[in-house]
């Protein structure tokens, strides 16, 4: 079996606070190779930025709390590395970017000196050469006048020139793995495409992997090679992006697929209501004993509510967690995806 | 940013008229005459002195000279300490005080700061609640009884300092211990939930991603976005070493201009107390003056404000 870059195995982490323990993410896997996209999406507060943020070990500790689990990287485990030892692997083998470039920058320093820290504390080279690389970083993130950039404050610079100078951070020294946190979900529809644009390109040109956390469909079909679909702490289901767009097997995935708004759909349905899941995320408090989605879920049955599903294995390395892929359970017509598709194909030509 | 120091100075001198024009105006409210309280002068010699330092004009004709001598920078002569000019007492005495305060606010800046950085780094250990629980003590416990206690330990039992007077420099460190640690205690107190407050920044999670090491991102990225709010109150902090000072002197028997800004005020020093006041505002507006400028260097996004 050859070695997955990342390999993420039954992790497990709460945030202790006065009111209780939140469980926030209970119990996934998941790997990454080199030079892939792995798209993490769920909605919010579904553990997906607890995740990255802990493989990463940002989270302040207390309150946050590894319960179980292991992080391989390159076979190295990270769960037991010190504070010290991570910072050789921060910023170097794995850098992030986050959501909100206008708090994510440091308002009093200049945006040079932000990009040379890292290149100075990873690369050990001296200020005059680590300036030269930084203007060099801020010419490939295609900010336009790199050298007066480098000169220039954070508040000078628009939010999509921000995200850039984000991105020239994160890559500055290269890094294998590159976590993006929402990267493009505070700026408008093109800046997105312009950032998004951007990291692919960076992706080919640097073969680093990327592991981008989104609620944003649209800017996951751009992107990702694969998809793991987070609810209330766990993966519920993961595959390839063709496996989870075209033939998607747990009900929340169809209610994610289902509640994106389409051109097409809109103009066939003038009037109808966008679609969206009823309910509510269970209290990580207290997750429930079955299956999480199970009060929000049409084809509920009885099993999901008091055992929480397995992983099925619905195709080659497409993965779902739940009972309707069990031989015991009824068929279901999946209301989207490629059935529905044919569905509606049907219906046109009668 | 010659626009921004030239509006801060039009502001900060009509400041200063408001100060001198306020003060003039309330002092004459005050019931009684400066020579009243002397019981043995007769009537007419009363009404002399009146004449004397033309206090039976009329208020305006009064005000009118005040504010001709102001613009030269005259306070006028003391009506109580006969034949001395209150500049020349502001001369002899405020060096004194000013050396007090100046030596309490140089101990009291980085200390306050350090020990609210310290205490927000150990958060909710040990070293963080003896901080807190030394600030709040340093906050609420008076001066006079915290200069007590330090000329009982230090002064009397341990013989280390001198109790009293302003001789040395030996003389000046129990005073100064004394009017500084209410000030530390107090920016301790702010500085600690400002660095809390950095602390949970996304731009100090954005250099711990970077790699860079925990002293490195609390240099380079917290304590100076932690002291930005800071700056402000630096300057109201001058004006409660100088009230503070005036009790200090009294209690260590230094010879300052503390004694004489309260004696004039009960005993009607008309000059006195108008030169002084009048003297303490410019200070205390100079001093903001010059922490308006800090701020527009220390933040960058105050800077392009013109």
């Amino acid at each position: 079996m050859n070695e997955h870059l990342l390999e993420v195995r039954n992790l497990a982490v709460s945030f202790d606070t006065y009111a209780g323990e939140v469980q926030a993410v209970r119990g996934i896997d998941f790997t990454l190779d080199a030079g892939e996209t792995l798209a993490i999406v769920g909605e919010s507060g579904c553990g997906k930025s607890v995740t990255v943020q802990t493989i990463m070990k940002l989270l302040p500790s207390p309150p946050s709390r590894i319960k179980s689990g292991s992080i391989l990287y390159r076979g190295e485990e990270l769960v037991t590395k010190s504070d010290k030892e991570m910072e050789n692997y921060r910023g170097k083998e794995f850098s992030m970017v986050f959501q909100d470039s206008m708090t994510s920058l440091n308002p009093t320093m200049r945006v040079g000196n932000q990009l040379c820290e890292g290149i100075i504390k990873h690369q050990k080279v001296s200020h005059a050469k680590a300036k030269e690389i930084a203007i060099q970083m801020l010419r490939q993130v295609g900010l336009p006048n790199p050298e007066k950039c480098f000169r220039r404050y954070p508040h000078t610079l628009s939010g999509g020139m921000r995200q850039r100078v984000m991105i020239a951070i994160a890559i500055a020294c290269n890094p294998q793995i590159l976590f993006a946190d929402e990267p493009t979900t505070a700026l408008d529809v093109t800046m997105q495409a312009q950032i998004l644009d951007l990291m692919n390109n960076l992706k080919k040109d640097l073969g680093t992997a990327i592991i981008l956390i989104t609620h944003d469909l649209g800017v996951v079909a751009q992107m990702a090679d694969r998809i793991s679909v987070m609810y209330a702490g766990k993966i519920v289901e993961s595959g390839t992006a063709d496996q989870i767009f075209y033939n998607p097997r747990h009900p929340y995935t169809w209610g994610l697929l289902g509640s994106m708004p389409s051109v097409a759909d809109s103009a066939r349905r003038a009037k109808s209501e966008l679609f969206s899941i009823p309910g509510t995320p269970p209290d990580l408090f207290a997750p429930p004993a079955g299956c999480a989605f199970a009060a929000r879920c049409r084809y509920c049955m009885g099993a999901c509510q008091k055992l929480d599903a397995p992983e099925f294995q619905a195709d080659d390395g497409h993965l779902v967690r739940c009972w309707l892929l069990d031989e015991r359970a009824p068929h279901v017509t999946p209301p989207i995806g490629r059935h529905a598709a044919l569905n509606s194909a049907d219906e046109e030509g009668k | 940013m010659g626009k921004y120091i030239l509006r801060r100075l039009i502001i900060s001198l009509i400041t200063i008229w408001l100060i001198a024009t306020c003060s003039f105006f309330l002092l004459r409210l005050l019931p009684g005459n400066p020579f009243a309280t002397d019981q043995l002068l007769p009537t007419e010699m009363v009404e002399q002195l009146m004449d004397y330092y033309g206090l039976n004009d009329p208020l305006w004709k009064q005000y009118l000279t005040f504010m001709q001598n102001l613009l030269h920078g005259n306070f006028g002569t003391s009506l109580k300490y006969a034949g001395q000019s209150v500049n020349g007492i502001i001369a002899e005495k405020f060096p004194i005080s000013a050396q007090l305060g100046l030596q309490a606010y140089i101990l009291s800046l980085p200390l306050g700061i350090l020990f609210g950085i310290l205490a927000a780094r150990h958060r909710g250990k040990a070293l963080d609640y003896s901080l807190v629980g030394f600030s709040v003590l340093g906050v609420s416990v008076p001066v006079f009884i915290i200069a007590s206690l330090l000329q009982y330990i230090f002064a009397i039992k341990l013989e280390i300092f001198p109790v009293a007077q302003w001789k040395s420099f030996w003389h000046t460190i129990l005073p100064t211990l004394t009017l500084s640690l209410g000030s530390i205690a107090g920016r301790t107190r702010t500085m600690r939930t400002l660095m809390l407050e950095v602390i949970s920044e996304d731009y100090v999670k954005t250099a711990k991603a970077k790699g860079l090491s925990s002293p490195q991102i609390v240099w380079r990225h917290q304590i100076r976005n932690a002291i930005i709010p800071m700056i402000p109150n630096l300057g109201m902090e001058i004006v409660g070493i100088l009230m503070g000072s005036f009790v200090v002197e009294q209690i260590f028997a230094i010879p300052g201009i503390g004694a004489y800004f309260v004696k004039s005020v009960t005993s009607l020093d008309y000059t006195m107390t108008l030169g002084l006041t009048v003297f303490f505002g410019v200070f205390v507006v100079g001093a903001n003056f010059i922490i308006d400028l800090i701020y527009g260097l220390v933040d960058p996004r105050i800077r392009v404000v013109k």
